[in-house]
């Protein structure tokens, strides 16, 4: 089991009000990713239902049962740090085997579960290394086991994949979705890369400033953004808006058209532009296009498309695909 | 990255550094190879280096004639109480100020390194004064006093540095794990915070054997460490090259080999941990 | 981690160290301040019992005025800035040798920072004896073989012979901060100079010094504040003849040898202020560091 609720929580840092009184539900077996910039309190979020840090005011309740003021170790949760957080003096089995030792757990039956972690998550080779002779992804590993063995109620991600290049990250990514998907634990994970929110979560958490701005699945978010920081910060690459004159035959302050929802054509459209740089990916092409006024557009395009830089375009949005917003920013 | 050296040019700085430190080692080594000779070949015209009679004639004489077991044996009391006393006080206070910090934890840390740049003579007089009413003047006890409060900012600072390269989430991950206060101080921190306070003993140690202000004036003939009893061959007895020699041997060769194992420590404790 | 309690616990972990260096620092200074406003002589039958006289700022009019003082003002600036002068300057040379790719290097290490372990009165007495005896000493030996008359170290070129023995001493320190300082800079950045044109002393004026700088003024303060009161190797060696009597060994003398209390503590509390000015500066380097 591992639901958790959030009831009315706030955090204050002195006189620094991170996060406003907010609630969350979270469904026993969800793969749940906090995503916002940085600074926008989804770490100190994550850290509130850790335990890490008290809460202002307001109530956590995990498995129903009141968790507000139970210290860290007795909530039943396991947390994968951003830097691993391994013990440098012990190696990787001991590692594994920390939290067991702490409860008390049999030797024997202890080895069992580490051996298993180990060979669920290919680290049998690595036992008896420590953590300094290992690699980037090795460590994430083996921070990841010292999470399972515990049987956790609910895993806990402080942005775990930041600190490994970029190949790395996407095998890691597909790694935890396995995971979760073989545990069916559910899991909080923490991010600032919508790509990751996007790629591995069921529910997606949007912060800004404290402040949930939408909760919703990826493609709710990517679909009906509820306001424009939503809009903006899911897809990639981000998501067009447009004002004054552009905006005022769709009767909106602001219309927002996603890079992929645009046509382009060399000979004519709604709108004319100019290519400023092209990128062809081969799989796609990526424009960034002035157009007339100075407005600045990105259109994704047909990979094999012959456009380049200097050529004027036309393009069309699909009508049925523009997003509309009002003067506050909310999605009409 | 670095590029290949001719090996001329490796010749060439090999031969240049060894001859200067050389030249910089030899005060310590002719005090080593004196100590062998006998007094007559110790003042000998020319000098003689490796060819004499080697004996260990000066060290017996020293040892019978000056007792030299007891100044040995106060200069180990003296700079190992001092700093055993001083890294039990400095360990709790450099644990809270580095992971409890506070927002005067900082002014806290630069007055306590601020007392150890007072000027030594500008307190002699108190400090005799109150070792004499005290009766502490000419005791192991005064001197472990003394020296464990004028190194207690160096301890303080080093373990301060030590411990906040700890990093935080270490202990949450711990926590997290389900360790308590306890386990938390017993299999996490003092495991990873052992070589730092190692280094800092090592270093206080150092400087502790090697004061040579308090201990020449607080101590007489009880008391007095191996600074004080070297002090006395200043007098005409110090013509007695090969045995001021193999005092001088007795005095710096344990500190020296400690010495040589501290030298990345000696930067970061010398310097506050402003270079490392 | 913050929570109150660990608050309160960790003022209470505290306390024992904040608590014995302030009584350290209070009660002696305060002792101090007190007796460099008496007349306070223990030979002469003053004693704290009977009561001192006060006599204002007489102490300190006569700690300046007397002959001595500024002998001794000069003595110290002498051999501070001669010692800082040449272990600034070689210690920056040998570190730069040192970080040369050579055969043996942690011997050659080992070898260059040994003085500093050297306790200060043996150090002082080796030199004086061993090297500087104007008879059986290495340096006579040297002298005659060049066929020159030895010279008579400590009494003849007394500030030299102390400022050798001291720079001796100390050389190691500054040579090994400015090493752990060079060891630090980007090899990168010397390649950029490089590929920019910059020969080799231009890549030292205007890459290597500027990124020792740092090192440099740490070096030269921390060594101020123990160079200022160096002792031992003067008390063993000329005993302050010979006009090496440092501010430090006049307030010595004063106190301890001559039982002027009341003299000696103005003195002493010249030191403190000469101390502090010093101090200040590194302080504010090493608070900067502390927010880094």
């Amino acid at each position: 089991m591992g639901n958790i609720s959030l009831n009315k929580v706030s955090k204050t840092f002195g006189d620094v009000n991170v996060i406003p009184p907010l609630d969350l539900e979270i469904e026993d077996g969800e793969f749940v990713v906090f995503v916002g910039p940085s600074g926008c309190g989804k770490s100190t979020l994550l850290r509130l239902i850790a335990g890490l840090e008290d809460t202002t005011s307001g109530a956590i309740h995990i498995d129903g049962s009141d968790a507000t003021s139970v210290p860290p170790a007795k909530r039943g949760l396991a947390m994968v740090f951003q830097s691993y957080a391994l013990y440098p003096h012990m190696t990787v089995r001991k590692n594994i085997g920390f939290p067991l030792k702490m409860a008390g757990v049999d030797p024997a039956e202890a080895n069992k579960k580490i051996e298993n972690a180990a060979s669920v998550l290919n680290l049998t080779d690595y036992m008896d290394r420590r953590p300094g002779q290992l690699s980037g992804g090795q460590r994430q590993r083996v921070a990841i086991g010292r999470a399972i063995v515990r049987e956790p109620s609910a895993f806990l991600f402080d942005e775990p994949l930041s600190n490994l290049d970029a190949a790395l990250r996407v095998n890691m990514r597909l790694e935890i979705t396995e995971l979760h998907q073989q545990l069916k634990t559910t899991m909080i994970y923490v991010t600032h890369d919508q790509v990751e929110a996007m790629t591995m979560a069921d529910k997606i958490v949007v912060l800004h400033a404290g402040v949930i701005e939408q909760v919703g699945s990826p493609m709710e978010l990517y679909q009906n953004p509820r306001n424009l920081f939503v809009a903006g910060f899911i897809g990639s690459p981000k998501m067009n808006f447009l004002t004054g004159k552009f905006a005022e035959p769709y009767k909106a302050k602001t219309i927002g058209i996603r890079p992929e929802h645009t046509d382009i054509s060399t000979k004519s459209g709604d709108w004319k532009g100019t290519v400023g740089v092209a990128e062809h990916l081969g799989s796609d092409t990526f424009l960034y296009i002035t157009i007339d006024g100075g407005d600045s557009f990105t259109v994704r395009a047909d990979g094999e498309l012959d456009i380049n830089y200097g050529d004027t375009v036309y393009l069309t949005p699909r009508k049925d695909k523009v997003h509309r917003f009002d003067e506050d920013g909310l999605a009409l | 990255m670095a590029r290949a050296v001719t090996t001329q040019r490796k010749s060439i700085n090999t031969l240049v550094a060894w001859v200067i430190a050389l030249l910089i080692f030899f005060p310590i080594l002719w005090t080593i190879l004196t100590s062998f000779k006998t007094e007559a070949q110790a003042i000998n015209d020319p000098p003689l280096f490796l060819f004499f009679d080697w004996t260990l004639e000066n060290y017996a004489v020293v040892q019978e004639r000056s007792d030299y077991m007891k100044f040995l044996w106060n200069s180990v009391i003296i700079a190992g109480g001092s700093t055993i006393l001083g890294t039990i006080i400095a360990i709790p206070a450099a644990w809270s100020m580095a992971f409890v910090p506070s927002k005067r934890t900082k002014d806290i840390l630069l007055w306590m390194l601020s007392t150890k740049m007072l000027p030594a003579v500008g307190v002699l007089y108190p400090i005799y004064l109150l070792f004499i009413q005290l009766g502490l003047l000419d005791t192991r006890v005064g001197l472990v006093i003394v020296l464990m409060l004028i190194n207690l900012p160096i301890i303080v600072w080093m373990l301060y540095t030590y411990f906040k390269e700890i990093p935080g989430e270490i202990l949450e991950a711990a926590r997290m794990d389900g360790a308590s206060l306890r386990d938390e101080i017993l299999y996490v921190l003092t495991p990873m915070a052992i070589p730092g306070i190692a280094s800092t003993i090592l270093l206080n140690l150092i400087l502790a054997w090697n004061e040579a202000f308090w201990t020449l004036n607080l101590t007489a003939a009880n008391a007095a460490p191996l600074t004080a009893f070297i002090a006395s061959y200043s007098s005409p007895e110090g013509l007695f090259f090969a045995k001021l020699s193999a005092a001088s041997t007795m005095a710096i060769a344990p500190i020296l080999i400690l010495g040589w194992f501290s030298q990345k420590q000696l930067v970061r404790g010398l310097t506050f941990g402003a270079v490392k | 981690m913050a929570t109150q309690h660990s608050r309160s616990a960790a003022r209470f972990m505290m306390a024992p160290a904040v608590i014995l260096l302030l009584g350290w620092m209070l009660v002696p200074l305060t002792m101090t301040l007190f007796f460099s406003f008496k007349k306070y002589l223990p030979l002469r039958g003053d004693s704290l019992a009977n009561g001192l006289d006060w006599v204002g700022f007489d102490n300190y009019v006569r700690f300046v005025t007397s002959s001595s003082f500024w002998p001794s003002i000069y003595a110290t600036l002498i051999i501070v800035g001669g010692v800082l002068i040449i272990t600034v300057i070689l210690g920056i040379l040998l570190a730069i040798l040192l970080d040369q790719p050579m055969w043996g290097q942690g011997v050659v290490r080992i070898f260059v920072i040994a003085p500093f372990f050297v306790m200060p009165t043996v150090s002082g007495l080796v030199w004086k004896n061993m090297f500087m005896d104007p008879v059986n000493g290495i340096l006579a030996h040297l002298w005659r073989f060049f066929g020159a008359a030895p010279v008579e170290w400590l009494s003849q070129a007394s500030m030299q012979s102390i400022i050798l023995i001291v720079s001796w001493q100390w050389l190691p320190f500054a040579t090994l901060i400015l090493l752990t300082a060079i060891q630090s800079l980007d090899s990168e950045q010397l390649e950029a100079a490089e590929m920019d044109g910059a020969p080799v002393l231009k890549r030292f004026w205007y890459i290597t010094l500027p990124h020792l700088s740092r090192a440099i003024t740490i070096v030269i303060l921390i060594q101020t504040i123990f160079l200022l009161s160096i002792f031992a190797e003067i008390f063993v060696t000329t005993a302050g003849a010979f006009g090496t009597k440092t501010l430090t060994y006049l307030i010595f003398q004063r106190v301890l040898e001559s039982q002027n209390v009341g003299l000696g503590s103005a003195g002493g509390v010249y030191a403190i202020i000469l101390a502090n000015i010093v101090a200040i500066f590194l302080m504010r380097i090493v608070g900067k560091n502390l927010d880094a």
